[in-house]
């Protein structure tokens, strides 16, 4: 090899590490070149999670019933929250499955440094993997989830002959309902997961925030039954990003909710807000995180 | 060859101490700094990393201005006492961590082993857990099903390949996990004490596939051992680091040697207080008349005196061990008490090597504090060197150790 071309080589490396890389350095190149870890890590978690359970998947199926047979009793039944032609069971379904998926979401997620700690130290993969695969396993419980909905929907309207509702064109939105709580989730829980390696005092807010979450999104009530009775502070609940995502949802399905394309707009615009701040704290804080854990 | 590696001015600061309270106004005010495109005020106050040294700030530089370049297809050993800053450099060269300045740049895949069996399940099968850890450490799919026959084979747990981990014995463990990381095919691999795993046959197997890895595939490897013995077998290159910074690059006998001279002390050693832990407070080396001696005749007993301190929450099971060594570090013998029937906060231990034992040549002795095979609970103390000298001009004297060994065998000869 000749003198010009080794100083030619010696200009092209493979990997450059530095102290300060930018912020916005994304790395989708190898999050894809690790895709096959994605995949084994989703399939762990499902396979983890029902071994050595005699129900097995089947547990995912009772917290959802049980919440909504709570929920009727005391939002239907004692608080008499009107949930319009809509049966109550129904309406608290559709919004147990959405809220669910989106608080398993940010929950698993804002845990993510903490409890991949020892392997994070250990050995270098794109740390984005591991969200994205919680948020992917959770999936998996999602449409089980969805399959119990769809199947308590047609016992309502087969089994106990009510018709007070019924699917709408909105239906076709449904997958970007599904992305939009699963990226709002992601954000929320990077955003909450970069900041709990330095602030631990975060990790107890997300246990009750999440709860409290909970009641400024429409989950038990109809957007509409806030704007009537309490005007003023509606707009808590009607800017919560969340809010449109379940009207949508539950219009699709149920064709109840109030739904404008504005509010939708809304919610696609905070959703990407916030992931983009996860994302960005996460990146930061993943570079540095092992030697403040 | 060209370069596979190369470290420019390389260095990493941490912070001592509770990191908790006053994190926020500290961030706020280096955040200010940065802000005004000021140097961050708590980098400037760091020092050298000496962690006997009680400092003034709480951050220490754990690396500092670190240079040096590998040529492919190398093995280099890296070397320095606990604290020197290897298992940092191994951590930025795996990307576990970032350096705080300083640039390294690499041509090929990284692999680093910094503990086998990272992410391993134990509800998952061997062969599901062979996946994922391979997945993990940077293999596709397709790449690990072409290698599968290869690593259980290696592994030598065919039977039990589609049973939990859970239910594996440790030793198979982490056969399986050393053999999915043996069958990794980056170009630069990096493997942190690992080698100190598993069965006897085991770990000779371990050896030979590293041995494999960086003579026959011309891979470039970078080695972390305390094992200054196997180093010298595995290796052709050395660095040598010390207090966080680099001491020398050069071949690893010479790196080697130089460590030994710099971590061995003449006469005895004397240690530092640990906070709340037995620790080794001195160790001489006395001839029969109570005389510190660092040379000895062929004849004479070594004695050992050792004196241990802090005994107060006396962990059980804890057991003090002298470690012979030879001139290149390999053990010749070792010698073990179980201190369990002692009370007292202090303690004095005399260790008396026999005479007519060792035949004349160079010597370490290390004294350990540990509890066998679960922890080190004070492993920081020199080796001291010492001599044994031919008394009465033996037959051994014509001979060189490196043909003879060091073992005055007493053998007898009858002649028939």
């Amino acid at each position: 090899m000749s003198k010009t071309e080794v100083a030619k080589g010696s200009e092209h490396w493979d990997l450059v590490l530095r102290p300060q890389t930018s912020l916005f350095q994304l790395n989708l190149g190898a999050v894809w070149a690790y895709r096959d870890l994605l995949w084994l890590l989703v399939r762990r978690d499902f396979v983890s999670f029902y071994k050595q359970t005699i129900l097995g998947p089947l547990w995912f199926f009772i917290q959802p019933l049980f919440t909504t047979v709570i929920y009727t009793f005391v939002f239907g039944g004692l608080a008499k929250i009107s949930t319009g032609a809509v049966p109550g069971p129904l309406f608290y379904m559709a919004g147990i499955t959405a809220w669910n998926y989106f608080a398993d979401c940010i929950t698993k997620t804002s845990t993510v440094f903490k409890d991949n700690a020892n392997i994070f130290g250990k050995v270098y993969f794109p740390r984005l993997i591991m969200p994205l695969s919680l948020v992917l396993s959770n999936l998996v419980r999602f449409a089980v989830q969805m399959i119990l909905f769809l199947l308590t929907m047609a016992w309502y309207y087969w089994g106990k002959g009510e018709h007070g509702f019924h699917f709408t064109a909105y239906i076709v939105l449904f997958p970007l309902v599904v992305l939009l709580m699963a990226l709002q989730g992601l954000g929320l829980g990077m955003i909450v997961t970069a900041l709990t390696t330095r602030y631990r005092d975060l990790a107890l807010l997300v246990v009750f925030g999440v709860q409290l979450m909970m009641y400024s999104t429409t989950v038990v009530f109809p957007l509409s039954t806030v704007i009537e009775k309490f005007p003023k502070i509606s707009w808590l609940v009607t800017y919560n990003p969340l809010t449109a995502v379940i009207e949508t949802f539950r219009l699709g399905f149920l064709g109840s909710g109030t739904f404008t394309w504005g509010l939708l707009a809304y919610s696609i615009g905070a959703t990407f807000l916030i992931l983009f701040i996860g994302i960005l704290t996460f990146n930061k804080v993943e570079k540095s995180f092992v030697d403040t854990v | 060859m060209s370069v596979a590696i190369k470290v420019e001015d390389l260095s990493k600061a941490y912070q001592l101490g509770e990191i908790g309270t006053g994190t926020v106004s500290r961030d706020i005010e280096r955040w200010l700094a940065r802000v005004r495109g000021k140097e961050d005020p708590f980098l400037k106050v760091g020092e050298v990393n000496d962690r006997t040294v009680k400092g003034t700030s709480n951050i220490v530089w754990s690396l500092k201005d670190i240079s040096f370049e590998i040529e492919q297809g190398d093995a280099v050993g890296i070397i320095g006492r606990n604290g020197a800053g290897k298992s940092t450099l191994l951590k930025i060269l795996s990307r576990v961590t970032t350096p705080t300045q300083g640039v390294v740049k690499a041509r090929g895949r990284i692999a680093s082993l910094l503990e086998v069996g990272t992410g391993f399940h134990p509800e998952l099968t061997g062969r599901e857990n062979i996946y994922l850890n391979g997945a993990i450490l940077g293999m596709r799919k397709k790449e690990i099903t072409v290698k599968l026959d290869q690593i259980v084979d290696f592994s030598g747990v065919e039977r039990y390949i589609d049973t939990p981990v859970k239910r594996y014995s440790s030793g198979m463990y982490v056969r399986l996990a050393f053999a999915v990381a043996a069958h990794l095919d980056s170009e630069i691999l990096i493997v942190d004490e690992v080698l100190a795993v598993g069965d006897a046959d085991f770990q000779a197997k371990c050896l030979g596939k590293m041995q494999d890895v960086s003579k026959g595939e011309g891979r470039t490897v970078l080695f972390v051992s305390h094992n200054t013995g196997s180093m010298v077998d595995l290796c052709k290159t050395g660095i040598l680091l010390e207090n966080g910074q680099m001491i020398m690059k050069d071949s690893i006998e010479s790196t080697v040697s130089k460590y030994i001279s710099r971590t061995s002390s003449e006469g005895s050693y004397k240690g530092a207080p640990k906070a709340e832990k037995p620790f080794i407070d001195e160790v001489r080396l006395l001839s029969d008349e109570e005389a510190g001696r660092n040379v000895f005749t062929t004849k004479e007993r070594v004695n050992v005196d050792i004196r241990i301190d802090n005994l107060v929450n006396q962990p059980r099971n804890l057991t003090a061990s002298i470690v012979v060594n030879d001139q290149f570090q390999k053990p010749i013998f070792a010698s073990h008490l179980n201190l369990d029937d002692t009370k007292k906060e202090r303690l004095g231990l005399k260790a008396v090597i026999p005479g007519d034992l060792l035949l004349p040549g160079i010597y370490y002795i290390k004294v350990i504090l540990h509890i066998p095979f679960v922890e080190f609970i004070d492993n920081d103390a020199d080796l001291i060197k010492f001599e044994v000298e031919d008394e009465d001009k033996t037959e051994h004297s014509i001979y060189k150790v490196s043909n003879v060994g060091v073992i005055n065998s007493k053998t007898q000869w009858h002649v028939q």
